[in-house]
């Protein structure tokens, strides 16, 4: 009967390990790992609990009578208190409603990034727009675009272009949006799988800067395009300026980024060699997830069967 | 702002300039959009008398063109004491269509993915020093590979 906590249990695992794993996974293997975790996790925590909240209904007589089995017999056999039954019962119900209200969001999202896509009369992929604004990102459609402000283009060297242009186009051709929002459902179910889904949205950018790196032979280049425009882009870029020629930034030969955002990983990661693939690091988390699985599964038969012995009993 | 009002008339024509506003919107920028001079207020409505030998109000025609201005549609510079008004390319109005995407209240930018996250101010100075570090280290030995730390 523990195990039924089981599933409760691992997601905040899952939320410890996830940081690490993001970082030292090679980041497409990651992003799919943790991707199918946070979702197998979600869908495993939800069962746990739609189990909790049978167990405590099926003590009660009403539905003793209607399902023809001893309720007597289930409270003697279950040690679910029924306190906890209502819990879980309501947390069910608070999982399905974020998860709804997420769902209609990145639905009116994607339908309206679509519909922008489609908008745009041009044939080209990368749409350059003017305005004051440093930016620059993909849209999902149909073709996706990748938007890109002039005044950062004509900022950036053609390799550095090339370097944004490369990230840009992975996302779209990736489909990335879609291993975000599945995490980020994931968590909306259990919120204890968010740090699941942010390392998701790190991993997502990673795979993105690796094929960057890949597509311009230049990993250095592509750490210096986003370290350039993340610079461009804060509000302070006087005074980063000269931080980054040196004058002013003490010269530190080991950073650390243990608390740090995702810009300055991501450069620290393309500054480095690229990661390799780890199998049994992989392996691991598998054997973790499946065991939620098993627990899951393991408790709807041990409720079956309770009920088994309750409906002989009357 | 400089505007002189709004045309004062009787409720009819209130109506019917109502009734007409899309299609003069339409009308004028049209105009604006052919010219390749900025124009003022009155010379947008001395092209629509010269066109079609309709008398605008000039308070008609100044409501209409902020109304574009107001939605993105035409840009203007102080001229005078008033604006003149040129027509925004298609490219501009992308970038407005965009930038009111990202303001606005749908997630739409979970499902942009932007090239570079927010920096904090901690987090610019270790990429500052991170970029330091590498363009040092590619200083010291051209041709070797980037060392891991």
């Amino acid at each position: 009967m523990w195990l039924l906590y089981l599933p409760l249990v691992i997601p905040a695992l899952a939320g410890v390990a996830a940081r690490p794993l993001a970082t030292v996974l090679e980041p497409r293997q990651a992003t799919w790992l943790l991707t199918l975790t946070a979702v197998a996790l979600a869908g495993c925590s939800s069962a746990a609990l739609a189990l909790l909240a049978a167990y405590a209904a099926a003590q009660a007589p009403v539905l003793a009578a209607l399902g023809d089995y001893s309720w007597q017999v289930v409270r003697r056999g279950d040690p679910v208190p029924s306190s906890a039954g209502t819990i879980a019962g309501l947390a069910l119900a608070a999982a399905a409603v974020a998860v709804a209200v997420i769902v209609r969001k990145r639905a009116r999202a994607l339908a309206d990034s679509y519909r922008r896509a489609a908008q745009l009369h041009s044939n080209d992929t990368v749409v350059v727009v003017p305005g004051p604004a440093i930016e620059a990102y993909a849209m999902p459609g149909r073709p996706g675009r990748i938007v890109v402000s002039d005044i950062l283009l004509d900022r950036l060297n053609t390799g550095s272009r090339a370097a944004l242009i490369a990230h840009e186009q992975a996302h779209l051709s990736g489909r990335h949006y879609i291993f975000v929002a599945a995490a980020r459902l994931a968590a909306a179910a259990n919120p204890m799988l968010l740090p699941v889904a942010r390392s998701v949205e790190y991993t997502v950018e990673r795979w993105a800067d690796e094929h960057a790196a890949a597509v311009t032979g230049d990993r250095g280049l592509v750490a210096e395009t986003i370290g350039q425009v993340a610079l461009l882009a804060s509000s302070q870029p006087a005074r980063l300026r000269s931080i980054s020629l040196g004058a002013v930034g003490a010269r530190s030969p080991r950073v650390s980024l243990a608390w740090a955002g995702p810009v300055p990983r991501r450069v620290a990661a393309l500054l480095t060699a690229p990661p390799p693939r780890r199998i049994t690091l992989l392996a691991v988390c598998v054997v973790l997830v499946l065991a939620a699985g098993a627990a899951a599964l393991e408790t709807v038969g041990d409720l079956h069967a309770l009920l088994e012995v309750a409906q002989a009993g009357r | 702002m400089h505007e002189p009002g709004r045309p004062q008339g009787q409720a009819s024509s209130q109506g019917a300039i109502r009734r007409a506003a899309g299609a003069l919107e339409a009308e004028i920028l049209g105009i604006v959009r052919t010219d390749s001079q900025p124009l003022s207020p009155g010379e947008v409505r001395e092209r629509i008398t010269a066109s079609d030998q309709r008398e605008l109000s000039y308070s008609t025609v100044v409501t209409i063109m902020s109304r574009l201005y107001d939605k993105g549609l035409l840009a203007r510079q102080r001229a005078g004491r008033g604006f003149s008004y040129t027509a925004v390319d298609e490219a501009s109005l992308a970038a407005n269509q965009m930038s009111s995407a990202l303001g606005s209240g749908i997630d739409r930018g979970a499902v942009l993915s932007r090239f570079v996250s927010g920096l904090s101010g901690r987090d610019a100075r270790l990429l500052g020093s991170l970029l330091a570090n590498a363009r040092d280290s590619s200083a010291d030995g051209p041709g070797q590979p980037r060392e891991r730390d």
